[in-house]
């Protein structure tokens, strides 16, 4: 049995979270994302986990990896300038391959910018904000019930393949309110233990280590150095830094198709839309209220690793436009993997783009 | 002396510089970790950045080596997710006192269950020397070169006001003091901190006519002045040199804590 409720992006968040079995939050006030640390705060004690208000965003990142190496599913939630804080910590998530789930539902930037006002300006920052190479997975929700099934998802991601995983939603899916269905229990797929026999940072083929939380009695040394396949740290030799961040990039990236998640409307069109969060949801009103086959859209639940085989799942495609509320990120992933021309539709200041201003867009440039 | 299988031999040798005191410090910690008999499975031992915070990869126990400043926020996760974990944090002045010193007056106030060492040698000493929030007034680094202007934290004060339910501070030089100083904090529920005033004769003493180890052991020893007897001269209305710190236990007490072992 599941249940049928109503409720905003930003609860349907944390249920995700809980039903995935998260049971560590670490965090700090922020609008417009505050209602998922409430919820935690609420619900998290009575599951018999642990929701602690830390001194500020880089505290709450830090409490979170403290939290996954011990083995306990974690997360944290934010927005731009909270965000921008954890960028330091994040890189040593990646760089130690800690499973961690971070939600930024998005709010217009740069600095304090619209604390209520929705924006996508977070997706670079997201995919390159911290210092050095390195290589994540962000998920985009357009509507409550998504925001539940991708924060699931997101936590099974970050434990299968060791990386800081991201839920990139906005002030929009947070805040609006919708039927979302909730099942008695979702899949669950942890990470791999970490076999008899094999050193705390070697991997196979997948690039993926075995995972020794803490108290399994591996003595694992974590450190955010350069370093071997011990964890030792080996910060001079060449060979060792880059072994070791080409595996971690690898590791994701070169697993984009089995990430991938997105939805293909009208294949053969020769106009596609690519979207990814809210702005897919105005293309489905102008593709509901002026039915065309010409027109295709693809919308991504997963942005990066970003699938750029997707671009090619419309064979005649002449034209790609990309509606997102920022000045043009995502556009440059499609921009770089595509031959036809690319119309960058940025839109800023908090509002999605109307059904008349995509119309005017499709008008222009079919 | 400590027993060998808390140690990684692999790792040696350390990086620290001929003369340190860090390694008596870890020493004594681990001379403390094995008067509690605590397990190797069930001790965390975490870190931020700097000379202090090479420590846990020596020690062959499950350990989390983070990013400046942040130790206490890492450890404050592992201990309030595992309550039945022994954290242990190793830190110095810098990554405690300047980066990290709001995570520091925290955890102080929530009082985590957790025991945390600081190697205070008034310096960077991983960057060369520079000047921090302990180098005390009028000493020479690469960034206070006509003398130090600022006036310096009191560490061990510090985590008294802030809340912590152990405070103690001794020097490299009083091994016997500190070993056991580090036991009790590990023995008091709650956030216990111990400062360790240590000599850094390669960044600290060689700009400061502290040239030689033996001359910053002197120099340490004989600024440490007891508290029981610096009340005593305050008592009896006495002057209190202006050049000294004082060693001993600042506190013990039993405010509510955090991340105790259920």
């Amino acid at each position: 049995m599941s249940r049928v409720e109503f409720m905003q992006g930003n609860a349907a968040c944390a249920e995700g979270a809980l039903a995935a079995g998260c049971r560590f939050f670490g965090g700090y006030p922020i609008t417009p994302s505050t209602e998922i640390a409430e919820a935690m705060a609420r619900r998290l004690p009575k599951a018999g986990g642990v929701f602690i208000s830390m001194e500020d965003e880089l505290a709450s990142i830090a409490a979170v990896i403290g939290a996954a190496w011990t083995g306990v599913r974690a997360m944290t939630a934010t927005s731009g300038p909270g965000f921008s804080l954890m960028m330091e910590n994040i890189g040593y998530a990646a760089m130690t391959e800690t499973p961690c789930v971070i939600v930024n539902v998005q709010r217009g930037g740069p600095s304090t910018g619209q604390p209520t006002r929705a924006a996508q300006g977070d997706m670079l920052q997201c995919r390159f904000g911290s210092h050095g190479d390195y290589s994540i997975i962000a998920l985009t929700p357009n509507s409550v019930q998504e925001t539940f099934d991708l924060t699931a998802k997101a936590f099974d991601l970050a434990d299968r393949f060791r990386v800081p995983t991201f839920l990139m939603t906005d002030e929009i899916v947070g805040h609006m309110r919708e039927r979302v269905t909730i099942p008695d229990a979702v899949d669950i797929t942890r990470s791999s233990p970490l076999a008899e026999g094999s050193l705390p940072f070697e991997a196979g083929d997948d690039g993926i280590p075995g995972f020794a939380p803490f108290g399994s009695g591996r003595a694992v040394h974590v450190t955010g150095l350069t370093h071997d396949e011990r964890g030792y740290p080996d910060t001079t030799d060449p060979a060792a830094h880059d072994r070791l961040v080409r595996r971690l990039v690898a590791k994701v990236e070169s697993a984009r198709r089995a990430i991938a998640d997105y939805e293909v409307t009208n294949p053969d069109a020769g106009t596609v839309f690519v979207t990814y969060g809210p702005p897919s949801r105005t293309v489905e009103q102008v593709m509901r209220d002026y039915p065309d086959d010409a027109v295709g859209h693809l919308r991504l639940r997963v942005v990066w690793p970003f699938p750029e085989f997707a671009l090619h799942e419309f064979p005649n495609a002449e034209t790609y436009i990309v509606p997102e509320l920022n000045m043009g990120q995502v556009v440059r992933e499609v921009e770089r993997h595509v031959d036809q021309p690319v119309v960058p539709l940025g839109k800023i200041g908090g509002e999605l783009h109307t059904p008349a201003e995509l119309v005017r867009a499709l008008e222009a440039h079919r | 002396m400590i027993a060998p299988d808390w140690l990684r031999e692999d790792r040696l040798p350390h990086i620290y510089c001929t003369g340190c005191g860090n390694g008596t410090v870890i020493n004594c910690t681990l001379a403390a970790v094995e008067e509690m008999g605590w397990k190797r499975d069930e001790t965390v031992f975490v870190s931020g950045i700097g000379c202090s915070s090479r420590a846990p990869g020596y020690i062959l126990t499950d350990s989390l080596h983070t990013t400046h400043g942040r130790a206490l926020a890492f450890a404050t996760g592992v201990k309030m997710a595992r309550p039945e974990f022994n954290v242990v944090v190793f830190t110095g002045d810098g990554d405690l006192a300047a980066i990290g010193g709001n995570h520091f007056i925290h955890a102080c106030r929530r009082n985590v269950d957790m025991t945390v060492v600081c190697m205070n040698n008034h310096i960077y000493g991983m960057t060369g020397g520079q000047g921090s929030p302990t180098t005390p007034p009028g000493a020479i680094s690469t960034t206070t070169p006509y003398g130090m202007s600022e006036p310096a934290f009191d560490l061990a004060e510090l985590a008294v006001a802030a809340g912590a339910n152990y405070v103690a501070r001794w020097t490299s030089y009083h091994v016997k003091e500190l070993t056991k100083a580090i036991t009790a904090g590990m023995r008091t529920p709650g956030f216990a901190f111990i400062e360790a005033r240590t000599q850094c004769p390669t960044n600290y003493g060689r700009h400061n006519k502290l040239r030689t180890v033996p001359a910053m052991i002197e120099h340490i020893r004989s600024h440490a002045m007891l508290i029981e007897k610096r009340d005593r001269l305050v008592r009896e209305g006495r002057p209190v040199p202006e050049d000294i710190f004082t060693i001993g236990e600042l506190v013990r007490r039993n405010r509510p804590a955090m991340g105790v072992r259920r």
